[in-house]
C-alpha cells in the first residue's frame, strides 16, 4: 500500500477546559473519500479548521502528502482546498473576479485557462459576470466548488458540502465532484449529516462523537459492528446513548 | 513572503473599490471637506491680521500632513474589516497567505490611498488657496514616509485589538487615531502642552514630524534631529505592533476564532 497522502495521529484540541477533538486518528489513502460523521458538536469542523491550519492543535500531528502541517503549512495549503455550504466569498466580486483572486492567491498557472474550464465544467456560463452579492446560495455553492477545484487540489476538504441546497442541486453537486474525483485522482474528506448521501460519496467512514473516534470502516463495517440496518439507525443508537 | 500572494489580495482591494462608488467616495470626500473648512478658516485669520499669515500655511500643513498619517491608518484597518466584512477570512487563511503576507498587502492598500488622498489635498490646496505643499520640496520624502509609518502603527494596533475582542472593537477604526491626536502636535508646537504631557508627545514619531514640518516652513531648515527621532521611534514601534499583531493572530489560531472574528 502507498504512503497515506493524510495522517492525522493523536489529534486534540481544548477550548479552556473543554475537549472538542479528543485524540483523533485516521489515514487517508491517495485517491480516497473519507466520510466524517457524528452528531452536532462532536468535533467535525474543528477538526477539519485543524487540517486547514486555522486552528492550532493543542496536541497531536497532522501530515499531508508527506509534510508535518506545522513546518510545512504553505507547500501543504497550496496542494489543498476547501468548500462548505457556510462559507463565502466577497459579494462585491463578480464570480469570475473572485475565482482570478484565489488563482492568484494560490499561484496557479495559466489562470485564464483554468477558470474558463471550471465554469463550463460547473455550468456556470451565465453567472459569469454576476456580482456574488446577487447569487442564490445555490450558486454561491457552486462558486465555492469552483474555487475548490480550481487550483486542482490534491486533497479537498468539504465540510457539508450540500447542506441547505435543494435535492436538485444537491444530486448535481455530488455528481460533479464524483466525475471530478474519477478524473483527477483526488482525495477528499466529507462531512454531511445525510447518511445516504455518506455512504454514497465515501469509500470509508470515521465515526466521531464528543470529540472521540467511536468507529471506523468501510459503511458496512460499520453497520455490521453496531448489528443495524443502515448507517442512518447506527447514528441514531450512538446519538441516543449519550 | 510571497510578492504573487500579496499581489493577489491587492486585486482583491482593486476589484472591490473599482466597484464601490461609497469606498472611492470615501477617499475624495473628507479630505476635501476638511480642506475646505479649515482653508476658510485659516484664509479669515489670514485676512484679521498680518502677522496671522504663517497660520494659513501652519493650517493646511498640518491638515493635509494628518490627513495623510489618518489615511494610512484607514488603509491598513479598513483593509482588513473589509475581509471581516465579507466574511473571508477563512477563503484567506486557509490558502497558503501568511499572516505576513496579509499585512504587507495592508500597507500597500495603506500607501495607495495615502498617494491618491495627498494628490487630490495637494492640487486642492493649490487651486483653492494658492497654497503650495511643494514649498517643502525633497524634504517632503521623508516626512511622508514617516507620516505613513505612524498610521500604520496604529493601523496595526487596531487591528490586533479587533482580531481580538471581534466586531465590538470596530470603533476603534475610526477612533484610536484620535485618541493620539493631542500628543502629536498637529496644530501646535509641543512647547504648548502641560509639562507632565511633553515627554509622552516627544515618544510619539508623529509629534516630530509636525515638529519638523513647522521647522522647516519657519527656517527653511530641515529639521534632522526631528526627523532621526521620527524615525528611530517609528521604527522601534513597527517593530513592536507587528509582533503585537503576530502573537495576536497566533492566539486567535488558538482559540479558534480567527475564522470567527466578527462573528
Ligand atoms: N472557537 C471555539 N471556542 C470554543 N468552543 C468551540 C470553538 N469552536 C468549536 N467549539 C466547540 O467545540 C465543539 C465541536 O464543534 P464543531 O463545530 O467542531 O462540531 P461539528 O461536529 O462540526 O458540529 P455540527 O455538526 O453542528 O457542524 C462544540 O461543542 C463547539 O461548541
Ligand atoms: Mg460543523
Amino acid at each position: 500500500m502507498s504512503a497515506p497522502i493524510v495522517r492525522v495521529q493523536n489529534l486534540t484540541k481544548q477550548f479552556g477546559n473543554f475537549t472538542a477533538v479528543d485524540h483523533v486518528s485516521f489515514e487517508i489513502q491517495p485517491g480516497e473519500t473519507v466520510g466524517l460523521l457524528g452528531p452536532n458538536g462532536a468535533g467535525k469542523t474543528t477538526t477539519f479548521q485543524m487540517l486547514l491550519g486555522v486552528i492550532t492543535p493543542t496536541h497531536g500531528t497532522i501530515e499531508m502528502l508527506g509534510f508535518d502541517l506545522l513546518h510545512h503549512r504553505e507547500e501543504i495549503l497550496r496542494q489543498v482546498n476547501f468548500s462548505s455550504t457556510y462559507i463565502s466569498m466577497p459579494y462585491a466580486l463578480t464570480v469570475e473576479e473572485n475565482l482570478r483572486v484565489i488563482g492568484r492567491l494560490y499561484g496557479v498557472s495559466g489562470i485564464d485557462r483554468r477558470i474558463d474550464d471550471v465554469i463550463k465544467k460547473l455550468e456556470m456560463e451565465d453567472m459569469r459576470h454576476k456580482i456574488a452579492r446577487k447569487l442564490s446560495s445555490g450558486q454561491m455553492t457552486r462558486l465555492t466548488l469552483a474555487k475548490a477545484v480550481l487550483t486542482e487540489p490534491k486533497i479537498l476538504f468539504l465540510d457539508e458540502p450540500t447542506a441547505s441546497l435543494d435535492p436538485d442541486i444537491a444530486h448535481k453537486v455530488k455528481g460533479f465532484l464524483k466525475e471530478y474525483r474519477a478524473t483527477s485522482g483526488l482525495s477528499m474528506l466529507y462531512t454531511s449529516h445525510n447518511m445516504r448521501e455518506i455512504e454514497e460519496m465515501s469509500d470509508r467512514i470515521v465515526f466521531l462523537q464528543r470529540g472521540k473516534v467511536i468507529a471506523e470502516g468501510t459503511a458496512q463495517e460499520v453497520i455490521a459492528q453496531y448489528g443495524e440496518d443502515d448507517l442512518e439507525q447506527v447514528f441514531l443508537k450512538i446519538a441516543r446513548e449519550r | 513572503m510571497n510578492v504573487g500572494r500579496i499581489l493577489a489580495l491587492i486585486s482583491r482591494h482593486l476589484f472591490l473599490y473599482r466597484r464601490s462608488f461609497p469606498r472611492l467616495l470615501e477617499i475624495f470626500y473628507w479630505p476635501l471637506l476638511d480642506l475646505v473648512v479649515w482653508g476658510f478658516i485659516t484664509v479669515y485669520l489670514a485676512q484679521e491680521g498680518k502677522e496671522l499669515h504663517g497660520a494659513v500655511v501652519f493650517f493646511l500643513g498640518a491638515l493635509i500632513f494628518w490627513d495623510i498619517l489618518f489615511r494610512a491608518q484607514q488603509g491598513i484597518t479598513i483593509s482588513f474589516l473589509e475581509e471581516i466584512w465579507s466574511r473571508n477570512l477563512m477563503n484567506l487563511f486557509a490558502s497558503p497567505l501568511t499572516a505576513g503576507e496579509f499585512l504587507a498587502a495592508m500597507m500597500a492598500m495603506s500607501i495607495f490611498k495615502v498617494a491618491a488622498v495627498s494628490i487630490i489635498m495637494a492640487f486642492a490646496a493649490l487651486f483653492f488657496y494658492s497654497y503650495n505643499v511643494f514649498i517643502m520640496g525633497l524634504t517632503l520624502i521623508p516626512f511622508i514616509m514617516n507620516l505613513i509609518a505612524s498610521g500604520w502603527l496604529i493601523g496595526i494596533l487596531t487591528t490586533s485589538v479587533i482580531m481580538r475582542f471581534g466586531q465590538q472593537a470596530e470603533v476603534l477604526a475610526w477612533g484610536l487615531v484620535f485618541l493620539f491626536q493631542p500628543i502629536s502636535c498637529v496644530f501646535y508646537p509641543l512647547s504648548v502642552l502641560p509639562g507632565w504631557l511633553q515627554p509622552l508627545a516627544m515618544a510619539n514619531p508623529a509629534a516630530h514630524v509636525f515638529e519638523g514640518m513647522r521647522e522647516v516652513l519657519l527656517n527653511q531648515a530641515v529639521p534632522w534631529s526631528h526627523l532621526w527621532w521620527a524615525m528611530g521611534l517609528n521604527g522601534l514601534y513597527l517593530l513592536i505592533m507587528i509582533a503585537i499583531y503576530q502573537y495576536t493572530f497566533a492566539a486567535c489560531k488558538d482559540r479558534g476564532m480567527l475564522v470567527r472574528v466578527g462573528e
